[in-house]
């Protein structure tokens, strides 16, 4: 009787809203906001590929009139190259994975009808929905957009006259960071109570699939990780507009003091790192779960070693916040210091080591499936493992010093970070695709925009290694002044023609997303015979996920090829597996 | 990992149907509401402690840091310890008694919400008690140390000590500053639960929103003494 009254009044239940605004803008729905999250990254990964692509023509032909840009000039390079990262790190590789298809699918995979707490999740997309206008909007200010790389070092970070684009376009710069912080600790919020306490019954942690870990392993980084960002942004904020010195020593510009004393580079450093390195995991932990899964559904066999996965996820979670100062080698570290950051950076490739050879494993002797997403999924492995393997180069401190400055780094972050998270993203977008819209994409061009996108992204990004080891420096915006980079040339130009072929293969992704959803194949409940409970609802789910229904789970996530079933796969749901053991 | 595990007792339905008669709805009882928000409370604290952890490490660093005197060419330090205005114990005082108060408005609001399903079943707010107006006590309170920091704040500008003057003025504003609002988003969420009692909502779903304020108020006073401990023993 009681329960019935609290029923009404539940704040977590709502019934399915009727006008257009409630129903696909200020949307409760978990389900609708995650589509939202997507369609924020894809805007905002377009925007990010658009500067690369200015920055890859400036390289090699620094003096062309662009139509309606101009000239590019090097400070210019600067702000392309800040923008294209903050853009790229936050409001792709943070919002897609977790923001966008774990908002959509952990509820749904752990038999939730939404998640904990609706409108703080409708509030989190929409502050980050503000975040990324604010980012935006420094390009429009006077002086421009800021020059001081996605890292913010303070000095150029704090002080208005450092350069064109410090002024106001840097304090857009923080204040957006500042409200992405605000949207990622509501969002982990939610993603955390919402897999404690919202699981189905017969869901237990260790039945959860691998992708919801890896939302949830995320979440606690985002949670651990945005508050130190946030208060590092509020210090940097003052210190640019009420003349502290928490981060600005002692500095004059063109001779004159700026009035700072006493404050230190390097706090901001340490505090940006403690959150810059588990933001790493952030952005990739999404994709491994994920990868896991698809090896799993597309090999048709069980994921090959589940507890072993979920422990090494926790372990790369739990290192990823003990090395931070691996990006600090460089700046006068005690040795002593830099030895313990290395060794625990090291210490990380075991638990990455555990999930390759597990991946490795899950297809070994499987029937494999070559399915769109499944090549994604592969593609992903071997990403993380050409992107991997030169983090423990770059984790020895004698090494970092030679390469650390230079394309070396830039060409092991942007496959591991960039690239492999990406392709995890595309690897979900296919996959999920026939679920969030009810038909399936066109396997043909998800074919070509596989291949296009997995040769390109290699010949973008392998060259870097070798640049860097001709100590070719990062961030430099002009080649042509600089005798020694002359040689390197022709590999710059090879990998902006390898730029123009990879973007030009995303343009056939946008086009197969938009077209199928109007005319792609109409997809059936469970296209790819996968096994957990997205799959058992309708497509695509209605309001409340199961339609009045909360699944009963009895099964593990990875019931393929099961000996004596009567089909190759047992669903979460099945109670089957009962008799057949 | 073929789970065999023991579920017969689950039930051989394939899914459970929930709600009486208007499937859209779940049935939660208060328990498990209580549950769901003091867990999601517990998690938005944990993100508040970075932040404090953060901001305390920066301060025992920035405290010990030299800088470069241009006059003398010497490096130096420039941390001068900031005498605390004796009106913060003041403050401490009242901050104490609105958690004591915000304890007593908390137990209140769940007798009332047992009570309310006990008796009539309905749970409406109708039946509740005549007692104390402790959310309001509260909130008074809580609005006194924030005019108390306000003050506090006057007097060290009148003393010359504004937020860049010296480093351990700009911690104290900074710290003082970042608590005051946490502490207004707690005054905002009384707000709302007084709302809630004057728009006669359910006693059960005022009571869970009474509860984590309480646990977040007195999460709030904690910090406040941790603040007070690290201004005062860590000058």
């Amino acid at each position: 009787m009681a329960t019935r009254e609290f029923a009404a009044h539940d704040a977590h239940v709502h019934a399915a809203p009727t006008s257009w605004i409630r129903k696909y803008v200020f949307s409760l729905d978990h389900k609708v906001i995650g589509i939202q999250y997507f369609f924020l990254a894809l805007t905002a990964v377009f925007v990010g590929m658009f500067l690369s692509l200015l920055m890859r023509i400036h390289l090699i032909w620094p003096a062309a009139a662009l139509p309606l840009l101009g000239e590019i000039k090097p400070e210019t390079y600067l702000t392309l190259l800040t923008m294209h990262g903050t853009i790229m790190v936050f409001f792709v590789l943070t919002t897609a994975p977790q923001g966008g298809f774990g908002n959509y699918f952990l509820p749904i995979q752990i038999g939730a009808p939404d998640m904990a707490f609706p409108v703080l999740n409708m509030l989190s997309f929409w502050v980050t929905a503000l975040a990324f206008v604010v980012m935006l909007s420094a390009f429009f200010v006077v002086g421009g957009a800021p020059l001081h790389g996605w890292t913010g070092y303070p000095p150029l970070s704090a002080l208005p006259a450092a350069g064109p684009g410090e002024a106001l376009g840097a304090d857009l710069w923080v204040i957006s960071i500042a409200l992405f912080c605000l949207g990622a600790l509501m969002s982990a919020l939610n993603f955390i109570t919402t897999t404690l306490d919202m699981r189905a019954k017969g869901m237990t942690l260790m039945r959860m699939p691998l992708t919801c870990w890896a939302w949830f392993i995320t979440a606690i980084l985002g949670l651990l990780a945005f508050g130190v960002l946030l208060s590092a942004g509020i210090l940097l904020l003052l210190d640019r507009n009420a003349g502290t010195s928490f981060f600005v020593p002692l500095v004059t510009i063109n001779g004159q003091l700026t009035g700072h004393r006493g404050g230190s580079p390097l706090l901001w450093q340490h505090l940006f790192w403690f959150f810059g390195h588990p933001e790493v995991y952030i952005a990739i932990l999404p994709a491994m779960g994920l990868c896991s899964q698809l090896l799993s559904v597309f090999s048709r066999k069980p994921i090959f070693g589940y507890k072993a996965m979920v422990y090494a996820m926790l372990s790369i979670g739990f290192l990823g916040f003990m090395v931070w100062g691996h990006h600090m080698f460089m700046s006068g570290m005690s040795p002593y210091t830099a030895f313990a950051f290395s060794v625990m950076t090291m210490a990380i490739g075991v638990p990455s080591a555990i999930k390759t050879f597990n991946w490795l494993g899950t297809i070994w002797k499987g029937r494999i499936r070559f399915t769109s997403p499944m090549l994604f999924a592969l593609g992903f492995v071997s990403l993380f493992i050409s992107g991997g393997i030169s983090g423990p180069f770059l984790a020895q401190p004698v090494l970092d010093i030679q390469l650390h400055d230079t394309y070396f780094v830039v060409g092991h972050f942007h496959l591991i970070m960039g690239v492999a998270s990406i392709f995890g993203i595309f690897a979900a977008t296919y996959y999920w695709f026939p679920k969030m819209f009810g038909r399936m994409m066109n396997e043909g061009m998800a074919r070509w925009h596989f291949f296009i996108t997995l040769i390109g992204t290699y010949a973008i990004f392998m060259p870097m290694h070798y640049l860097g080891m001709a100590a070719h420096l990062r961030r430099y915006s002009q080649l042509t002044e600089l005798k020694y980079l002359h040689g390197l040339v022709p590999l710059q130009e090879f990998m902006t023609y390898a730029a123009f072929v990879t973007i030009a293969g995303q343009f056939l992704f946008l086009f197969n997303l938009f077209w199928s959803m109007k005319f792609g194949e109409k997809a059936t409940d469970n296209p790819w015979e996968a096994t957990t409970l997205e799959w058992t609802t309708a497509t695509p789910p209605p309001h409340d996920n199961f339609g009045g229904h909360i699944p009963v789970v009895y099964n593990g996530p990875y019931e393929y090829s099961v000996p004596g079933a009567p089909r190759d796969f047992i669903m979460q749901t099945d109670p089957a597996i009962l008799k057949a053991h | 990992m073929a789970s065999t595990t023991t579920n017969a007792s689950v039930g051989t339905a394939e899914g459970l149907r929930i709600g009486n008669g208007s499937t859209d709805q779940r049935a939660l009882d208060f328990s498990a509401r209580l549950r769901r928000a003091r867990l999601g409370l517990i998690v938005a604290l944990v993100a508040v402690v970075m932040i404090f952890v953060s901001y305390s490490s920066a301060y025992v660093v920035r405290q010990g840091l030299p800088t470069l005197d241009p006059r003398t060419g010497t490096l130096v330090h420039d941390w001068l310890p900031l005498p605390l205005p004796s009106f913060l114990f003041l403050n401490t005082l009242v901050l104490l008694l609105s958690s004591l108060s915000m304890e007593l408005a908390r137990r209140q609001s769940s007798r009332e919400a047992a009570a309310g399903w006990m008796t009539s079943g309905s749970g409406t707010s109708e039946e509740r008690t005549d007692g104390m107006p402790w959310l309001g006590l509260t909130s008074i309170l809580g609005l006194s140390f924030l005019a108390g920091q306000w003050l506090v704040w006057r007097e060290l500008a009148a003393r010359g000590f504004y937020v860049a003057t010296v480093p351990s003025s700009s911690f104290f504003y900074l710290l003082t500053g970042v608590h005051g609002v946490h502490l207004l988003g707690g005054i905002l969420a009384l707000l709302a639960a007084s709302a809630a009692a004057l728009l006669r909502r359910p006693a059960a779903s005022r009571a869970v929103l009474v509860d984590v304020t309480a646990w977040y108020w007195h999460f709030m006073t904690f910090l406040w003494v941790y603040i007070l401990c690290l201004l005062e023993f860590a000058r």
